[in-house]
This record gives structure tokens, C-alpha cells and sequence, in this order.
């Protein structure tokens, strides 16, 4: 029997020619009848799934879940593991699906780690089209939701990547006869800008090419001192044919921005170069076709088509120049963008499989070769290598890392080999937070820009308004021929206006300044905080941890009694290997640098308050403070006086006894940081007030002080009272810096006018502060108050310049100077001063780039 | 003379009438739509301006606001919402979508980069 089918589009119809018992036997088509159809087709068996689960926060969990799992129709078998957060289901594919498990684990409060992705397909055109490929998706394992768009030609995939494979996804779509357009990536979408960029920079280069000739010509010719120039070129009409391309092929965009702003009554630049263009262009045309309307009012007519085209011609290089420029300003989001990894060595079923980036799960297992980037954030769990984290922290030299220690997604591996369980993936990684984070600091105001703001709301249209008044004076009181006179005027005062200048000054400023600071460690939260940051007054330091390592070190040993420095070194370490307290852990680190083999200790016992004794090597040592000595009756004869001025300089003094007998003295203190010294000077030569805030006793805070050369201290601080310190500071009239780790000083940091959290990149401390530095590097602190002082400088400059500018160049353009000194301004010098303004202000910030720091020397400020 | 007074007349009546259409005739004003999925979600076309440019939502309820650029031209290649800390390219023929929860009633201007076309949210 023969039977018509009729399809919708020519896709349809090759599709159904790839398969037609499929849909001639299921004539309804639906969704059921097909999986039936596939479903008879494959071989029945069991399958089995793993979904990772979010959120379980106990073993009680894993029941939950796994017994509504279990209950579920088609699961054979269903086992969680709280351990490993996966749920294991054995099911019937024809019975159950992956979605139910999923909506299932769902229902209970937990989550499933699954990856949702957008396709865009090539030549979806009809609704059954979309029914197809969503069905196509649907039986693939492990998609659990799919939707097709017909409106956007794209399909929006929910799967577990523990499942399935972007590969395998888009062999399913194809599998329909529908071909899968390259996936964008995220950052993509900066790409397509430069290219739509580039595409108009090309365009508006040649009109500018083809308005400069065309000027030149008309320049020629309406000049009457340059000596050979043709005679044709004079003549109105060929000057005419000349200046109307430029008008309305070369300047189209004028007019077209216009008209748009005009129908949204907005009014822009190109409002006022169209109208101003224009009026000399309309003026010139009514004297080359009816001069005799001229000659009727008395007045020669002349034709002003060189200004008309060459104002358009300057203006459209302005924006060239301009157009370079800006696209420099965002250079540092682009970077940051380009340093995202695009695919990630994962261990999957045992094997080494390369997925793309987006697919990476928390806990999964990457392995990273020397050269290649580390794709995630995560935990080195076997090898070691030393790593480039410059693009991140701005940290010249590689960091060495080994078992148990922190990589960062997007640095460069350099030379060992390494695997690493990924701890935060997509949005939740240090790279991600940070672009996120300089993509709001850029795209926020700073309060000092909301004048330029107001004025440029009002800008345009008052600007029209003092052009015609500038008209209708000039004719009314002008001298002969006057309605020349208000025409030039009028042309010039529209012309030279540049809301422009005034709109780019500040952002532009902000742009460059955050990006600059983010190429270095420093992360900006906003234009606010720059604003604020410039005007600190005192800087706020905390001491454990900001200016010091937070780690004690072993700082002195003094032997006595004819013992050697690594005999008291070995002794000490090896009493203390029992202990847990940090000085120990001091003292156990300085010995194993030392590379001194330590003795097991036995009968160890700690007196608390005062130390710890142990037999080692079957020698009695007791180690601990004074009062410990004076109770044992121990003779310690000048190494008190010693120990006395040990503790004089903020370090802990501990007295070491070997059979009795005074060994000597081991000092552990907690050391300045590298930079610590060389920042506060920094700081100092800023003009700023340096206080350190301690818990410490006054003694030895005043000892850390004087060596990092602070000169006022805040001693004897508990944590909860840090906040009223700096509110009374800032009672005194001051504004306050403080400077501490973020996580325990936050709330300092809040109340302090800028929070400046140290040596971190979570998220939680970036929310805390106005500042974060992602390095430990306290010289970080002041290039971050230099660049917020060489920001808002360059800001000050910009809108100096673009105010100075309007409201000087405005009233000489409506020829204020003229009744006085006789002079006026021609439209084409006005539109010179205009396109520059802007490039000028743009550039400005963009000078921001080159700039020098003080603290140049530690703190590497590339380019 | 006669032309002088017309000249002036005309002039003055210009002036007004720019003003007037600037800054104080009647903007159309757009209430976001609630979508199903417990979005207020609207279009907004970017062709050297924003429309609609007044845009009126509801406060803690997600937003999302459509653009859909119109054009290439260079102004436009950004939206910006500086109280929102929002600073978005658009790029060309595309639709770009900007989504946050309103929380605090109030207006909040939109612009483009430079600051010269402008729109409102009015938070309520």
C-alpha cells in the first residue's frame, strides 16, 4: 500500500529517510511509542548509574536517600555512600529513568552535582522538530532534563557528568539528522565583541580615509591663497557633488545615532554633530541652488562645505583614536578570561580521560604534567612541583608545592608532576571569583562621579538650547554679514561641546585602575572603595599573621655549661615531640631544617604553665620557663640576665636542663614577614599614620614595633574590643586603614573606612573587605593606597580637563571673545578641540597602566 | 528687521520646544511581567536608546531584563547599573540577558558606558 507523508521542512524529510519504520510504525509519535521502539531494540539488561550528591551531612542522609531511591518503580538496587557522596542505582531503563532519581533525591533536600549546558543547533524549524531532538536527548544515559528552544535554535542539556560525555550529547542530537553548532564558551562573548569591534574600526577607517581625500579637495578649493589649485574646484556645484558623500555616507552614523536618541528623547553627541553638520551643509546647499535668495537679503552667498565635511572627517578620527583606546581599558577582564584552562585530565573509571573544564566535579581526581595549567581549584594529593601562580597573585618567582597543599585553578605548572582533588569548580573558583569581582569593581561608580553624571543627563539639550540663542543673538546684533556670523557660531558652539569627555572620565579611570591592581594580587572592590582608599589618613596593621609570619620561629639559642647549639637543639626538639603546643612545633621545624635526627621521648610528662620534661637517649631534659627552674632549684647564674633581654625584645625565652645541669636558652618568637619593615616605611613615606593592634602585652608588642619601626602601638587588645579601637580612632577625625586576614579581623575590617584583608582569596573574606590582596605581602597594602591615589588623581585630571574644557570652549564658541579681542572660533579648530578632548581623557587613564609604584622593588608591577 | 523678529521668535519657540522634549514630556512606562517560573522578566531593545526606558518592577521578586542590541554603533556596547554594581557588554544583535533580585524600593538609573543614553528602574 502506498501512503502520501507530508514534512514540514527538508529536514524532517532527510530525517525520516535516515530511519522510516521508526515513525511509519508509530504513527501517533509520541514519546512513549518511540522509547518503546528503541527500547525494543536494544537488549534488555539492568543498568547502573552514580549520581554525586550535594549536601549530605550525615549517615542518616545516605538512608534517606537510598531508601527513596529504592522505592522507586524499575530501581533494582539502590546503595549511598555518605563517605564518597555518591548514590549507586541499579535500574531498568525501561522502567525508570535517571530524571526520576533525580527529582527524587531532590524531593529530600539534597542535590545532584549535575552540569547544565546550552547547545545551539543548526536548522531546528518546526515544533516536531524540537519534540525529536528532545526525545533523542532524553533516552541518552545520563541526560536527565532536556528543553529545546525552537525560538533560540538551542537546547538547554541538565546531565551528570559522571554519566555522560559532551560528546555523547551531541552525537544523540546529531544522531537526529540536526548538525551542533560550536558551543560558546562563557568568555566567548568578550570575543565576539572584538570582533564585531574590529569589524567597525575597519569600517569607520575608511570612511575616514574617504572623508580625508574628499577634504582635502573641498579644502583646496574653497581656500582662495593656495596657488595652483584647479579652478573646477571652486565651482559651488562640484563642491556640492564633492561634500554630499561625506555628509550622508561618511557621517551616516550621525545621523543615525541621532534619530535613535532622538525617538527615545535622548539627545547625544551625535545629535549635536548631525544638527550641526547639517545646518552648514543645508546652508551651503540653499546658496549653490538659490543664491539669488541671498543676494535678495543682501547678503553674499558662500558656501561653508568645507566645515560640514571637514568636521565630520576629524570627528570620525577622534573616535578611531578613541575606539583604540577604550578597548584597552577592559584589557585586564579579557586577560583574566584568558586564563581559564579549556579542558582538565580527569581520572574517570580508572581512566585518564580529558573532559572539557566545565564537566570537572568537586572530588574529582586531575592530573597536571610540567607546562601544562592546573585547570581547578584543589588539594595536591600525590607529587609535587613548583607552580606559577604570577597571573593570580602577581608572585614572580614559582611557589613550591607538595602532598596536602592548595593549587589554584588557571596557574602554570611548572615542573613535577602532580594530582590534585578539585575542591571548587566553575563559579566557586579563586579565578572566577576574582573576574566576577573586577567585573563589579569596574562596572561601579565612584561618588565622585556623580556630578560629571547630573550634567551629562542634561547636557546635550542645553548645549542646543545656548547654540540657537547664540544664533539668534549674533542676528540680531552681529555685524554684517550677521546671519554668516550666527551660522559659524552656532555651528561651533554645537561642535565643540563633548559630553563625552565627561561621561568617559571617571569609568575609564576606574577600569584601567581596578584591572592594574588585579594583574597584581590587588583586588579593588569599587569605585567607592578607590575613592576612600585615597583618602586614608592611618593605616590600621594587625600583628599576628599581617605583619608577622603567625607562626612562632625559633629566633636564639645561647648555650652554657659547654653544650653546643644543635646538642640543645636536639634535646629541646626531642622533649617536644610529644607536645602539641606551637612553640614546640618551633622548635621541632628549626631541628628538622637543621636536618638534626631527633630521639623518641620517654616518661614524657607536661607541667602546665611551666613546661615539659622527658628522658631522651636515657638523659633527664626539662625544658621551661624561669618559675620551672627556680621550683627544681635548678642553677641557671647569667642566663637569666640573658633570658631577661631576650624577653625585651617580644621573644619567648625557655631554659633547657640536661641531667640537672643548665643547657642554655632556646628564644622562639613570632618573626616579621619579609616586607613588613619595607612597607610600613612605604607607608610612612606616604604621609600615613602606621599602628599595630595586638593582643599582645605591651612589652612585646612595643619590641615587634620597634623593629618593624611603627611608632604607636595598640597593645593588649582583646579580638571583640578591635572594633572600638578603630572607632575611636575614627572618633579623632581620622580615616582609617585596617589591614588584617579577613576571616577573624572582619568585623574590624567592616568598621574601619577601608578593610584591607591580607594574603586570601575566599570569598568570604573578599565580601568582608574593600580590598582584598591575594598575596601575604604586607608592600601590597601600599601599592593598593598608591594606585587609589593615582586613580582618583587621574580621575580628578580627567574631569578637570573635560569640565574646563565645555565650559571655556562653549561660550568662545558662541564668540564671547569676539567683542572684546575680536576673536572667534572656527567650527573646523572647534571640532580639532572636540575629537581630541576625548581621545586626551581616555588616554589619561589609560596612563594608569605605565605607572611606577613606590613599592615597585618587592611588589612586581607589570608594564 | 522684520527677519530678525521671525529669526528670534522661531529661536525661542525652538529652545522651549527642545526642552520641553528633552526633559519634560511623557515617557512610556513599561511594568515587567511575572513569568511562570517567578521571574519579572522584560525586553528592552538597545537602538540608540533604550526601549522602553522607564521600567517599572516589583522588589524582592528576581528580574531579568532582556536586551536585545539593535545596532553596532559603539555607545551602546555596554550597559551599566552603577548603584547595582552591574556593568554588562552587549554585544551586537544579541540578547543579553541581566538578572538580580531588587531589594530595596527606589529608582535606579541605567546607562550606557559613557553615561549619555539613559533608562530608569523603578523599584516598588
Amino acid at each position: 500500500m502506498r501512503e502520501k507523508y507530508y514534512f514540514c521542512s527538508k529536514n524532517c524529510k532527510e530525517t525520516f529517510e535516515q530511519n522510516p519504520e521508526i515513525y511509519i510504525n508509530s504513527k501517533t509519535g509520541t514519546k512513549q511509542e518511540v522509547e518503546r521502539i528503541r527500547g525494543e531494540t536494544r537488549v534488555e539488561k539492568l543498568e547502573k548509574t552514580h549520581l554525586p550528591i550535594v549536601g549530605m551531612s550525615c549517615a542518616s542522609c545516605a538512608q534517606i536517600i537510598q531508601k527513596s531511591l529504592s522505592e522507586l518503580k524499575g530501581v533494582n538496587r539502590a546503595s549511598v555512600n555518605f563517605a564518597t557522596s555518591k548514590a549507586t542505582v541499579a535500574y531498568d531503563p525501561q522502567q525508570a529513568k535517571v530524571e526520576d532519581f533525580i527529582s527524587a533525591i531532590r524531593k529530600n533536600g539534597y542535590d545532584v552535582g549535575t552540569v547544565s549546558i546550552e547547545i545551539p543547533i543548526q536548522g531546528i524549524e518546526c515544533a516536531s522538530c524540537v519534540q525529536k531532538i528532545e526525545r533523542a536527548l532524553l533516552v541518552t544515559k545520563g541526560v536527565s532534563t532536556a528543553v529545546v528552544n525552537l525560538a533560540t535554535q538551542k537546547a538547554k542539556v541538565e546531565y551528570l557528568p559522571s554519566e555522560t560525555r559532551l560528546d555523547e550529547i551531541k552525537k544523540a542530537i546529531e544522531s537526529t539528522g540536526y548538525k551542533v553548532m560550536e558551543i560558546p564558551p562563557e568568555e566567548e562573548v568578550e570575543d565576539v565583541e572584538r570582533i564585531q569591534r574590529e569589524k567597525e574600526y575597519k569600517k569607520l577607517k575608511t570612511k575616514f580615509l574617504a572623508g580625508l581625500i574628499i577634504s582635502v579637495l573641498i579644502f583646496l578649493g574653497s581656500s582662495e591663497w593656495i596657488p595652483g589649485t584647479p579652478e573646477i574646484l571652486s565651482n559651488f556645484f562640484v563642491l556640492w557633488i564633492l561634500a554630499t558623500p561625506v555628509q550622508f555616507w561618511v557621517g551616516w552614523q550621525f545621523y543615525k545615532g541621532a534619530w535613535g536618541a532622538f525617538v527615545h528623547r535622548n539627545a547625544d553627541m551625535n545629535t549635536l554633530i548631525a544638527v550641526g553638520t547639517s545646518a552648514a551643509y543645508l546652508y551651503s546647499v540653499s546658496a549653490t541652488f538659490v543664491p539669488s535668495f541671498f543676494i535678495k537679503g543682501g547678503v553674499e552667498p558662500k558656501v561653508y562645505f568645507d566645515t560640514s565635511t571637514i568636521i565630520i572627517t576629524l570627528i570620525l578620527l577622534g573616535r578611531l583614536l578613541e575606539a583604540r583606546a577604550k578597548g584597552q581599558t577592559s584589557e585586564a577582564i579579557l586577560k583574566l578570561a584568558g586564563l581559564q584552562a579549556k579542558t582538565a585530565r580527569v581520572m574517570r573509571d580508572g581512566k585518564e580521560t580529558d573532559i572539557p573544564i566545565e564537566e570537572v566535579l568537586v572530588e574529582d581526581i586531575v592530573l597536571v604534567r610540567p607546562g601544562e595549567k592546573i585547570p581547578v581549584d584543589g588539594i595536591i594529593i600525590e607529587g609535587k612541583s613548583a607552580v606559577d601562580e604570577s597571573m593570580i597573585t602577581g608572585e614572580s618567582i614559582p611557589v613550591e608545592k607538595g602532598k596536602g597543599d592548595e593549587v589554584i585553578g588557571s596557574t602554570i605548572n611548572k615542573t613535577g608532576s602532580f594530582k590534585f582533588e578539585a575542591t571548587k569548580v566553575g563559579k566557586d573558583t579563586a579565578l572566577a571569583q576574582i573576574t566576577k569581582l573586577v567585573q563589579d569593581a569596574q562596572g561601579s561608580k565612584a561618588p565622585i562621579q556623580r556630578l560629571a553624571d547630573v550634567i551629562a543627563g542634561y547636557f546635550v539639550p542645553i548645549v542646543i538650547s545656548i547654540a540657537i540663542a547664540t544664533f539668534i543673538i549674533w542676528v540680531n546684533f552681529g555685524p554684517d554679514p550677521a546671519l554668516t556670523f550666527a551660522l559659524l557660531n552656532f555651528v561651533a558652539v554645537m561642535i565643540i561641546a563633548c559630553p563625552c569627555a565627561l561621561g568617559l572620565a571617571t569609568p575609564t579611570a576606574i577600569m584601567v585602575g581596578t584591572g592594574k591592581g588585579a594583574e597584581n594580587g590587588v583586588l579593588i572592590k569599587g569605585g567607592e572603595s578607590l575613592e576612600t582608599a585615597h583618602k586614608v589618613t592611618t593605616v590600621v596593621l594587625d600583628k599576628t599573621g599581617t605583619l608577622t609570619k603567625g607562626e612562632p620561629e625559633v629566633t636564639n639559642i645561647t648555650p652554657a655549661n659547654g653544650f653546643i647549639e644543635t646538642e640543645i637543639l636536639k634535646y629541646a626538639a626531642s622533649t617536644e615531640k610529644g607536645s602539641e603546643h606551637p612553640l614546640g612545633e618551633a622548635i621541632i621545624k628549626k631541628a628538622a631544617d637543621q636536618k638534626i635526627k631527633l630521639s623518641d621521648p620517654k616518661d614524657f610528662y607536661a607541667i602546665p604553665g611551666h613546661g615539659i620534661e622527658a628522658k631522651i637517649d636515657g638523659k633527664k631534659v626539662l625544658l621551661g620557663n624561669l618559675k620551672l627552674m627556680r621550683d627544681r632549684n635548678i642553677e641557671i647564674a647569667d642566663l637569666e640576665q640573658k633570658a631577661g633581654e631576650l624577653s625585651g625584645e617580644g621573644k619567648t625565652p625557655m631554659y633547657i636542663v640536661v641531667d640537672g645541669r643548665a643547657a642554655g636558652i632556646i628564644a622562639v618568637a613570632d618573626t616579621l614577614k619579609d616586607n613588613s619593615k619595607k612597607a610600613v616605611e612605604g607607608l610612612h613615606q606616604l604621609g600615613l599614620e602606621v599602628i599595630m593592634l595586638t593582643g599582645d602585652n605591651q612589652r612585646t608588642a612595643q619590641a615587634i614595633a620597634r623593629k618593624a619601626g611603627i611608632d604607636r602601638v595598640l597593645s593588649e587588645v582583646l579580638p571583640q574590643d578591635k572594633v572600638d579601637e578603630i572607632k575611636k580612632l575614627q572618633k579623632t577625625g581620622k580615616v582609617v586603614a585596617m589591614v588584617g586576614d579577613g576571616i577573624n579581623d572582619a568585623p574590624a575590617l567592616a568598621q574601619a573606612d577601608i578593610g584591607i584583608a591580607i594574603g586570601t582569596g575566599t570569598d568570604v573574606a573578599m565580601e568582608a573587605s574593600d580590598i582584598t590582596l591575594i598575596k601575604g605581602d604586607l608592600q601590597g597594602v601600599v601599592a593598593s593606597i598608591e594606585l587609589s591615589k593615582k586613580t582618583i588623581k587621574t580621575i580628578k585630571q580627567n574631569l578637570f580637563w573635560a569640565f574646563f574644557y565645555n565650559t571655556a570652549g562653549i561660550p568662545i564658541a558662541a564668540g564671547i571673545l569676539y567683542p572684546f579681542f575680536g576673536i572667534l572660533l572656527n567650527p573646523i579648530f572647534a571640532s580639532a578641540a572636540m575629537a581630541f578632548s576625548s581621545v586626551s581623557v581616555v588616554s589619561n587613564s589609560l596612563r594608569l597602566r605605565r605607572c611606577k609604584f613606590k613599592s615597585q622593588d618587592s611588589v612586581t608591577f607589570s608594564k | 528687521m522684520q527677519t530678525q523678529i521671525l529669526i528670534t521668535i522661531i529661536g525661542v519657540l525652538l529652545i522651549i520646544l527642545v526642552n520641553w522634549y528633552f526633559f519634560f514630556s511623557k515617557r512610556k512606562v513599561t511594568q515587567a511581567t511575572v513569568e511562570a517560573e517567578g521571574i519579572q522578566e522584560v525586553k528592552v531593545i538597545v537602538k540608540g536608546g533604550y526601549s522602553p526606558d522607564v521600567i517599572v518592577v516589583k522588589r524582592g521578586i528576581p528580574v531579568r531584563i532582556n536586551f536585545y542590541r539593535d545596532e553596532t554603533a559603539e555607545c551602546s556596547d555596554t550597559v551599566v547599573f552603577g548603584d547595582l554594581k552591574i556593568r554588562k557588554p552587549l554585544p551586537a544583535f544579541k540578547t543579553t540577558p541581566i538578572q538580580f533580585t531588587p531589594e530595596k524600593p527606589g529608582e535606579y538609573t541605567f546607562t550606557c558606558g559613557m553615561g549619555m543614553m539613559r533608562g530608569k528602574l523603578i523599584v516598588e
